[in-house]
């Protein structure tokens, strides 16, 4: 498998019509879903609007009622989070899944150990803990991630680096598809920065990454390409340069629908129900901010 | 806004600082627990002639194997921000189904021995399913455990005391001797579990896991971690351990004593607090258990020794087990 960047490659993460219910409720109603290769694609939608259960099956936490996953051009099924994983599949959840008590190198490696060679590893099942530490400092050097020790707890770090951590262990292991859910909705305005431009670097490293963010600036920073979630399915997919941040909200509520035939013009249905969601006149996003 | 410059990570190459020598053996934990036993051996040195000799101490040892046995286990479970209540009651029962099996003739001491600690695991793994399986708090799990064992104790025991046991029943109470000093098997034991468990704990992935576990079990489950069979195998090995600890106070007592260790749950937990494990789960280490047995033993030994009345020996202890949590508390506290 040729999981290297050419930008003429076929999709790497794809999903053709999935459904997914909960009893009576539709949280899934034949959405598809496009990755390419080296991109940074964004997953925005409004709550209900189902970015978190496709999400879910793309990582294995839930399985599709029907529809099709395939990685690489090739049908997957995921049964749970470490099936998703074993194919190269990470994620970063958003309440920041470390361990604080724990070191970075621990953290780095947790559940996925590395023993010692020969008897001291396979008999008494000792920890490398050297290579662990070392393999930990390349990663965070690759990644710029600077912290003075990697021997201090978690806890010890301030919540970029904290997510730092969090992300350089998926960016560690992930070798397909690195998904993050909410990276910076804890994080103040310069840790959110330096989150952003870790995204970027995991990308100019070969890395696609999912982003779901409610944030709307950071969304337009960030993507290469928003992918629009609505009401179970995807509504659109558009380029941050194409759109106002208002005509992507529009959409995303459903006071706009993206026609295209005609490219780039998109058709406001509901001035009204823009405006009832912050936007202002000039499309303009008043409300979507960083909270610090 | 920023620009993505990648920079050659090569001012970075530099080999990952390892922990010093000493910081790797004793976990900052450790150190406020050390430092009390050091102050409290100067005190009782000080101002007894008798305290500071090998053979005081090797008593010391002695009094405190078999509760500092109970604390390894107790420092797995409470590792988990679990609890084990049932500790001593589980080891009374075990000591009681050692020596009655043994002494009735019609089995082998050897194996009399070992379904004595494949009972106590029994017990622990019983434990392990009701706090994993039906996620039942590990405090009431064990509440209850507490009260069977006891009870079952009484019951297959008649309230008789067992004596007249066969040799290897106490073998491990009987003496070598280190220069002029008596040292009974049963103390190298009791260190070597301590030393076992440390390099479990600090050195395998096992024991990260139990860490991981007990700081953030979501987020150790979600790494892969299968947290449920981590707590099982917790429990489970804590039950052998609490069998071994019953082993040990047979060979001390030389008698199967229904009435044994009633007060041990508490003074295993005692013993793992003062040691700096912390009740919240995912910090402390086990060798600040140890540490934390000998302190509870250096009190009761050196107020003794000055003649002070057994029952301020357990006012202070009451003291100190305070202090040591308002110590652990507060400073992570200034963490968060």
């Amino acid at each position: 498998m040729s999981s290297d960047i050419d930008p003429t490659a076929g999709p790497i993460l794809t999903a053709r019509g999935l459904v997914k219910r909960y009893g009576h409720v539709t949280a899934l109603d034949g959405a598809d879903f496009d990755l390419l290769p080296g991109e940074v694609l964004a997953v925005i939608g409004d709550n209900g609007a189902g970015k978190s259960t496709l999400i879910k099956i793309l990582t294995g936490a839930e399985q599709p009622d029907a529809g099709q996953i395939t990685l690489d051009g090739a049908p997957v099924r995921f049964r749970n989070p470490l099936d998703a994983r074993r194919h190269g599949i990470e994620t970063v959840y958003q309440d920041l899944a470390v361990a604080p008590a724990l070191d970075i190198a621990s953290n780095l490696f947790l559940g996925r150990e590395v023993r010692r060679r020969g008897p001291l590893g396979t008999v008494l099942r000792m920890l490398d803990k050297p290579r662990m530490r070392t393999e930990s400092a390349r990663h965070m050097a690759e990644l710029r991630i600077g912290l003075r020790s990697l021997t201090q707890p978690v806890e010890n770090l301030s919540g970029g680096q904290r997510q730092g951590v969090a992300v350089a262990r998926a960016a560690a292991w992930g070798n397909h598809v690195l998904v993050m859910d909410e990276p910076t909705a804890a994080l103040g305005v310069k840790e959110s920065g330096q989150v952003l431009d870790l995204i970027r670097r995991i990308r100019d490293r070969g890395l696609p990454v999912v982003l779901i963010s409610h944030n709307m600036p950071h969304v337009f920073e960030i993507a290469d390409r928003i992918h629009i979630q609505r009401l179970g399915r995807r509504v659109g997919v558009v380029k941050p340069g194409d759109y106002s941040m208002a005509e992507v909200v529009s959409v995303m509520t459903g006071a706009m629908t993206l026609d295209y035939g005609e490219a780039h013009q998109p058709l406001v249905v509901d001035q009204a129900a823009a405006s009832a969601v912050g936007i202002g006149p000039r499309g303009e996003a008043t409300a979507p901010g960083d909270e610090g | 806004m920023s620009t993505t410059t990648v920079a050659a990570p090569d001012t970075v190459t530099q080999g990952p600082e390892a922990a010093p020598l000493w910081r790797r053996l004793l976990s900052v934990s450790t150190l406020g627990p050390l430092a009390a036993l050091v102050l409290a051996s100067a005190f009782f040195a000080i101002r007894t002639d008798t305290f500071f000799t090998p053979g005081n101490f090797s008593l010391i040892i002695q009094q405190v194997m078999v509760v500092g046995t109970l604390a390894i286990g107790q420092t797995l479970i409470i590792l988990t921000a679990g609890i084990d209540l049932s500790n001593g009651a589980i080891m009374a029962f075990g000591t009681i189904v050692m020596t009655k099996l043994a002494v009735g003739g019609s089995v082998p001491p050897a194996l009399a021995i070992l379904i004595g600690i494949l009972v106590c695991a029994g017990f622990g793994l019983a434990n392990g399913l009701l706090v994993t399986r039906i996620s039942l708090p590990p405090f009431i799990v064990t509440l209850g455990m507490l009260n069977i064992a006891f009870a079952l104790t009484h019951i297959y025991s008649n309230e008789q005391t067992v004596s007249n046991l066969p040799r290897l029943l106490t073998v491990l109470g009987e003496t070598f001797t280190v220069g002029a000093t008596d040292v009974t098997y049963g103390s190298i034991v009791t260190i070597a579990l301590f030393l076992i468990f440390a390099y479990v704990l600090g050195q395998t992935g096992w024991g990260r896991h139990v860490y991981a576990t007990g700081n953030n079990p979501e987020a150790a489950r979600l790494t892969g971690i299968a947290t449920k069979r981590v707590l099982l195998s917790v429990y489970t090995v804590a039950g052998v351990i609490y069998g071994i600890a019953g082993l040990l106070l047979v060979a001390r007592t030389s008698v199967g004593d229904p009435q044994a260790g009633q007060t041990d749950n508490l003074d295993s937990i005692t013993a793992v607090v003062l040691g700096g494990t912390s009740l919240f789960g995912g910090r402390g280490a086990v060798l600040g258990t140890l540490i934390g047995a000998l302190i509870v033993g250096i009190f009761r030994n050196g107020l003794q020794l000055m003649g002070v009345a057994s029952i301020y020996q357990t006012l202070i202890t009451g003291i100190l087990v305070i202090l040591a949590v308002t110590v652990d508390k507060l400073s992570r506290r200034g963490n968060r």
